[in-house]
């Protein structure tokens, strides 16, 4: 088992990625020159407004008083005994919406206004960060779109209904997979020709620079919280590993963002048997990005296959690849079979219905608990990214085909 | 500067002599018969021809261009399958080759782009390789004689455009509206504006593409450009089955306007 070294000359493993975006070989921005000019901007307005006390103090206010902010930690006493570990929850479950995702777009929707647009776009797989998206829409009083690939909205047929309570338009993708890369891809091109009034409200800590970076920023709240309330509730220790699953990776990177530079914690990101880009893809050029992606020998992007249509993304965040090619943080992958046992072991033994997507974090959990990798007795802080409701329907269809 | 590659030698040439420069785009291995295809368009007055190597995952293009990618994916073509193609034909007017930036990444640059050269490209336009990323590959590209086309957008200011100028080789590549690519009723009025821009910096043949689909609108933007690309508005034709003839009776039709001959 690998201890992680702190860093001790004074850079940090999930620092400012400077002008270039990079993050070690990782990163940069890789767009159409009629989008650069637009990163450039959204660049300058970030790094204005993220020093600006004004505007952090207004979206501190804004995710305390809208977004339910702070998320507790929830001790599973039963999952524990039944694991032989101490496993904690971060319960970004129960943040306004249903997941992580309004931490990002209250403050992405609180800088488009800045910015002086009036329009977001958006795409979604899960439905999660289009929801999301819309609801913020909502709060500032913006006009929304939301891409959303073809097969997922059927998939996730609620929130199609949901964004649309919210105000919002949902364009189905038909294009490619018709899932999530496809609807990254739509949303793009959409951007490019509505660039002067419009924000691309990415959902995760992908894309060109500066979103893994700004979205990263955006979501270490959930780490910077789950790190004071782990010692308030261990006398002062650290989790021996924070888990937490992983597609385009923002949950994960919020809660890394807590403990990379800040503590010894092992950090494990958990992928889709799927969709492992970092354990089974390969360094390429995607939706703004070099990053770790599944593809052929060609270069062709391929397409991923999960049970859970936000983990269902063929890349990850770049700062991932670089946690990973840098050893601070490991990936994992869980299958389908084990999400779903997980999924039903956390409705059972705690009372809480995960989402698919962070029931690969349990699965992840489960499987290897008492083995090497997580031995008896470790102190485990899993991110509980998101709530099972959306979920529901399509788990009893699976596990109940007749009824 | 450098002395003007191959490409640039042409096209200037071409344009010193008073032509305005007609360069179709049709994505290589779309049909059985893209070769064909190829030489009817040079035979039609094309000036060069633009060659998309097709990618999974083709960010600024539209609908059409999406649908030749995906067909020529399903006939198996893959960039080395394409430019081997390439290297076995005999064309009478230069060849530009566009693609994303993944598959020339995943080869590797350097074999990349002694692939094209082999294969008799001039030019090379990656649509996802803005200047400050492009320098890797620009090494590997000139070390094999190949131009690299740099794109210029409505939205690019007026610093940052006069650097893109001075880096593109070949030609400069004026994006004629902010969209993807595709075929539009109107020419959008940042086609001329941009070509003007850039036209007043550089001494590079300027064409525009993106948004221009007929033989009206490719003389409009000829008013101020040296030439025009026009991709969907072939490619349509093709993927509704014009064959080689019907490409070429098209290309022919903005051959005579440009020449004022029609």
């Amino acid at each position: 088992m690998t201890t992680t070294p702190l860093r001790t000359d004074g850079t940090r493993f999930m620092g400012d990625p400077g002008e270039s975006g990079r993050f070690g070989d990782f990163g940069g921005r890789f767009v159409p020159e009629a989008l650069v000019p637009a990163c450039l901007e959204l660049e300058a307005a970030f790094r204005d407004a993220w020093a600006d006390p004004a505007f952090r103090s207004e979206l501190d206010d804004l995710l305390h008083r809208f977004g339910g902010r702070p998320t507790p930690i929830t001790e599973c006493r039963r999952l524990s005994a039944e694991t032989g570990l101490r496993i904690f929850l971060k319960r970004e479950d129960l943040a306004h919406t249903g997941s992580h995702k309004i931490n990002n777009v209250v403050g992405q929707g609180l800088l488009a206004r800045r910015m002086g647009k009036t329009r977001l776009i958006a795409e979604t797989g899960a439905g999660q960060h289009g929801v999301a998206t819309a609801t913020a829409a909502a709060l500032f009083g913006m006009e929304c779109v939301v891409y959303m690939g073809e097969v997922d909205t059927q998939r996730q047929a609620l929130n199609v209904f949901r964004m649309e309570l919210l105000g919002a338009e949902v364009r189905p993708v038909m294009s490619g997979s018709r899932t999530l890369k496809d609807a990254v891809n739509d949303a793009m091109r959409a951007w490019v020709a509505e660039v002067e009034d419009t924000h691309y409200c990415l959902g995760s800590v992908m894309g060109p620079h500066p979103y893994p970076w700004m979205v990263r920023e955006f979501q270490s709240v959930i780490g910077k919280e789950a790190r004071e309330q782990f010692r308030g509730l261990m006398d002062g220790s650290d989790p021996d590993l924070v888990v937490a699953c992983a597609g385009g990776g923002s949950n994960a990177a919020g809660i890394f963002a807590g403990f990379a530079d800040q503590a010894d914690s092992r950090l494990i990101g958990v992928e889709a048997a799927g969709g492992a880009a970092v354990s089974n893809g390969i360094p390429g050029v995607l939706h703004g990005m070099r990053s770790a992606l599944i593809q052929d020998e060609a270069g062709q992007i391929q397409e991923a296959e999960s049970i859970s249509a936000g983990l269902d993304y063929p890349g990850i965040g770049p700062e991932h690849a670089y946690l990973s090619s840098v050893g601070r943080a490991e990936y994992r992958s869980a299958t389908d079979d084990e999400v779903l046992d997980a999924f039903q072991l956390l409705a059972r033994t705690e009372g809480i219905i995960p989402a698919l997507e962070s029931a690969h974090a349990l699965a992840w959990v489960v499987k290897a608990a008492g083995t090497e990798d997580l031995p008896t007795g470790s102190t485990v802080l899993i991110n509980l990214s998101g709530r099972g409701d959306k979920d529901v329907a399509q788990v009893r269809d699976v596990l109940r085909p007749d009824a | 500067m450098s002395t003007p590659g191959r490409l640039e030698s042409h096209l200037r040439h071409r344009r010193d002599n008073g032509q305005k420069l007609l360069v179709p785009y049709i994505t290589g291995g779309m049909d059985d018969s893209w070769l064909v295809t190829l030489d009817a368009l040079a035979e039609a007055g094309a000036d060069a021809i633009e060659v998309g190597i097709p990618f999974s995952d083709p960010m600024i293009d539209g609908a059409v261009i999406q649908q030749s990618s995906l067909r020529a994916l399903e006939r198996g073509t893959t960039p080395e399958s394409l430019l081997g193609e390439l290297a076995r034909h005999e064309l009478s007017v230069p060849v530009v080759a566009m693609t994303y930036y993944n598959l020339i990444f995943r080869a590797g640059l350097d074999r990349v782009a002694g692939m094209m050269a082999e294969a008799g490209v001039t030019g090379v336009i990656i649509p996802d390789l803005p200047l400050e990323e492009f320098e890797a590959w620009e090494t590997a590209a000139s070390g094999a004689g190949l131009a690299t086309i740099l794109l210029v957008a409505p939205s690019t200011p007026d610093q940052r455009l006069a650097a893109i100028c001075e880096r593109s080789r070949g030609f400069v590549y004026a994006v004629g509206r902010m969209g993807v690519t595709g075929e539009q009723q109107e020419l959008a009025a940042s086609a001329q504006e941009v070509a003007g821009r850039i036209t007043a910096v550089c001494d590079t043949p300027v064409c525009v593409g993106i948004g221009v689909s007929n033989p009206a609108q490719a003389v409009a933007v000829c008013e101020v450009a040296d030439g025009v690309i026009v991709g969907s508005a072939l490619v349509r034709r093709l993927l509704e089955g014009a064959g080689p003839e019907g490409a070429a009776d098209f290309v022919g039709s903005l051959r005579s306007a440009l020449d004022g001959t029609n």
